[in-house]
């Protein structure tokens, strides 16, 4: 048993063979060429150029912050499925990791909602807009 | 015996995919993560948790800046620098989204040498990840020491609504601390590389369990995640 145990181990270094090799492609250890790395890499700078730029031409209104939110979940992607390789992962783990966070979606709309009523009752009887 | 179970990337023959393999792993009273090992599942999770706490931050700045009176300071202009003559807005928090995004991109190639067995490559450029991240905590020890001069406190600031102070050392600080603790556990475990504890089985000092190259990968994943979470701030906090 413990000897399997051992077998089983090597399989993260070695490559896998038979059966188990075409169930389990990465077993050996998430191995991906350095090329897609750089890739990602570049377009990670790109990206951040991007935002960046945003903010000295100084956009504003709608464009800038469907901008700002565009470059960002564009990063965010990127980065969370190749870095991370969430992208080779089983459907059970990426479900499990990705889908709580939505509930933070649900958490942003009450807060605005909640912000909106706070900030109109400050405006009705503390202070002038702003 | 006990390990088997438990760090063994388990397989079973057959592993179907799509809808039907989610409900299988999740189904198969047994592990639910088929071929991720427990010390990979467990950062996720962790991560997972970490998600949130930075999301409760992130939604308290929010809720702050839309039901504030008082305008919001203006980031851009908080934030920039005079080089050379030249003023430059936001430039500072630029240069640290790249210092951080080029640590990503070594750590992700440390984490592909430490799978082929190349120990002084993985090590190199782990350590190179951790010469990042303390630069960045340094240029932000520069800032937080620029903003506390210029009279930002977490109740007040010269410019506008007085909770800015307290959302930015809220935000940045926990951000920061968390980059620490990365660059420390980078700088821990490129040690171990180095001297080889992974080529030969070595047994960890407190856990007394054989450490694998994964951890290569687990440390990876903190890692980005802290760039992941810069990713936001700087959307959300520095840009908007």
């Amino acid at each position: 048993m413990t000897n399997a145990a051992v077998h089983m181990e090597g399989q993260l270094h070695a490559p896998v063979h038979g059966a188990v090799a075409t169930a389990a492609v990465h077993t050996k250890g998430q191995q991906h060429p350095i090329k897609l790395y750089l890739v990602v890499w570049g377009w990670l700078f790109v990206l951040s150029t991007c935002s960046y730029l945003v903010d000295y031409f100084g956009l504003h209104g709608y464009l800038r912050w469907s901008l700002i939110l565009l470059f960002m979940i564009l990063k965010a992607g990127l980065i969370v499925a190749v870095f991370m390789h969430m992208a080779w992962e089983r459907l059970a783990l990426a479900y499990a990791i990705l889908l709580p966070p939505i509930a933070v979606l649900v958490f942003v709309s009450i807060m605005v909602l909640e912000s909106e009523y706070t900030h109109f009752l400050r405006v009705l009887f503390f202070a002038s807009p702003s | 015996m006990a390990e088997t179970g438990l760090t063994n990337p388990g397989q079973s023959p057959a592993q179907l995919d799509g809808w039907r393999g989610i409900a299988t792993d999740w189904a198969s009273d047994q592990r639910a993560f088929k071929n991720v090992s427990w010390g990979k599942a467990m950062m996720w999770i962790f991560l997972l948790s970490d998600t949130f706490i930075f999301s409760c931050f992130l939604l308290s700045y929010m809720t702050a800046r839309m039901s504030t009176t008082v305008p919001w300071p203006n980031p851009s202009e908080v934030f920039a620098l005079n080089i050379a003559g030249n003023h430059i807005p936001l430039i500072l928090i630029a240069i640290m989204t790249f210092v951080l995004i080029s640590s990503s991109g070594t750590m992700a190639m440390a984490v592909n040498f430490g799978y082929r067995r190349d120990r002084f490559r993985t090590a190199a450029l782990m350590l190179v990840t951790a010469a990042f991240g303390a630069t960045f905590v340094g240029m932000q020890a520069f800032e937080w020491t620029k903003l506390i001069m210029e009279g930002v406190r977490p109740w007040g600031n010269p410019w506008g609504a007085p909770q800015f102070g307290a959302s930015f050392f809220m935000i940045t600080g926990f951000h920061g601390t968390h980059v620490t603790i990365g660059v420390i556990f980078l700088i821990a475990i490129a040690r171990k590389v180095l001297r080889g504890d992974f080529d030969v089985e070595r047994r960890g000092f407190f856990t007394s369990r054989k450490g694998y190259y994964e951890i290569v990968e687990i440390t990876g994943l903190y890692w980005h995640f802290v760039d992941l979470v810069w990713v936001f701030i700087f959307a959300f906090f520095y840009l908007w």
